[in-house]
């Protein structure tokens, strides 16, 4: 089953949600590193250019999962007592995560873009740089990135413990229908 | 009403000697100078080695500046600079934001950088030394560098022009900028060119 259904995410939501959750943890360890590194690291161009490389394909994916959301349904809440608060409230952190998944990775690309000079990715295909910029643009982009992925990250936890909670204490399906695809129940 | 009267005569004249007493030495002394920034004749450059193998260059965009120079008493010359350290441009949007962080020249904490002159010896007509206050990153030292005039005159334009150029070698440390690029790129040198609006 690819598509959701009311009760169940299909396959493509789910590869969707953890390969982009595996990679922006990475993304995030990436960057904190990267920064840290001088001048004569090995590792000091390479990294930079992994975690471009890394970012723009994120950005593509992002984009289709979007695009899929959209032409798809989304399943109910698994939790059959979820306060209209609850429902609301994870409904808000999903929303908030999209935006600043957004935000920081077209920040990030207009980190790299802000000369003119294109995105290589994996030395592969070149992403153009808009045709204008603002003064100082790298510094502006680089504060809006670092500060929006540390909130991403935090989001994220919450949105974590949310689903630990959800499994552990009220048992219910809220996690697992995110790890395998639930066969749908006819009621 | 004659006593406030008098008393608003004295203010005035007091007001008007003062001005007078300010603006007199330096009509006597050599011309005032306003940088050309706004026709960009002028510029301030910066050149350190890469891993010892090539040059790179880099330069401020927005800086201002003032001097004051006649070619009969050349000696009495005094110059004053203030450069945005923001304003730094490599040509490279993720160099530049490097440079600015505080690995480097920290430009929030300290975001100008000056210079005032506090000596100027001219060895000959077109030729000398200029020694003062130099401050970036919040470190002031007294530097010495030589400057030569380019060149003197009437422009198209009905106004009165004099370029000068410099040359200087900064020692990055000195500066307080402490990360390491490597034996060949300890020192960054740093060329001014300007060209001066006579006022």
């Amino acid at each position: 089953m690819l598509r959701n259904t009311k009760t169940a995410y299909g396959w493509v939501a789910i590869l969707l949600h953890w390969v982009m959750a595996f990679a922006i943890f990475g993304m995030f360890g990436l960057g904190l590193y990267m920064v840290e590194l001088t001048y004569y690291d090995a590792w000091y161009k390479g990294s930079l250019d992994l975690h471009k490389s890394i970012g723009i394909l994120l950005l593509g994916l992002l984009l289709l999962r979007t695009l899929w959301r959209w032409i798809n349904i989304s399943p109910d809440s698994a939790d059959e007592h979820a306060s209209n608060f609850e429902v609301k409230s994870a409904h808000l952190v999903h929303l908030g995560l999209y935006l600043l998944m957004f935000t920081i990775m077209i920040s990030g690309y207009l980190i790299s873009t802000a000369d003119g000079r294109g995105i290589m990715v994996f030395e592969v295909f070149s992403v153009p740089a808009i045709p204008f910029s603002v003064d100082n643009q790298e510094d502006i982009a680089g504060e809006i990135h670092e500060i929006l992925a540390w909130m991403l990250i935090l989001l994220a936890g919450v949105h974590g413990i949310a689903a630990i909670k959800h499994h552990f204490i009220n048992k219910n399906k809220t996690l697992v229908r995110m790890l395998k695809v639930q066969q749908t129940e006819s009621k | 009403m004659e006593n406030r009267m008098k008393k608003q005569i004295l203010a005035a004249a007091i007001t008007a000697s003062s001005l007078f007493a300010v603006v007199a030495p330096n009509a006597a002394q050599a011309a005032d100078y306003k940088v050309d920034v706004a026709g960009a004749h002028a510029s301030v450059q910066f050149k350190i080695k890469h891993l010892g193998y090539s040059w790179l260059l880099g330069r401020f965009n927005t800086f201002d500046g003032g001097f004051s120079y006649d070619a009969k008493t050349p000696n009495a010359s005094q110059i004053n600079f203030v450069i945005d350290t923001a304003s730094l441009d490599s040509n490279h949007a993720e160099r530049d934001k490097h440079l600015r962080s505080d690995d480097f020249l920290d430009v929030r904490k300290f975001p100008k950088a000056t210079f005032k002159s506090e000596s100027i010896k001219f060895s000959d007509d077109d030729s000398g030394t200029v020694t003062g206050a130099f401050t970036l990153k919040g470190i002031t030292k007294t530097i010495t560098f030589p400057i030569a005039k380019i060149g003197e005159g009437s422009d198209p334009w009905g106004g009165y022009r004099v370029g000068f150029t410099g040359e200087t070698s900064l020692k990055l440390t000195d500066y307080g900028i402490m990360t390491n690029l490597g034996p060949a790129s300890a020192y960054v040198d740093m060329t001014l060119n300007i060209e001066g609006v006579r006022q």
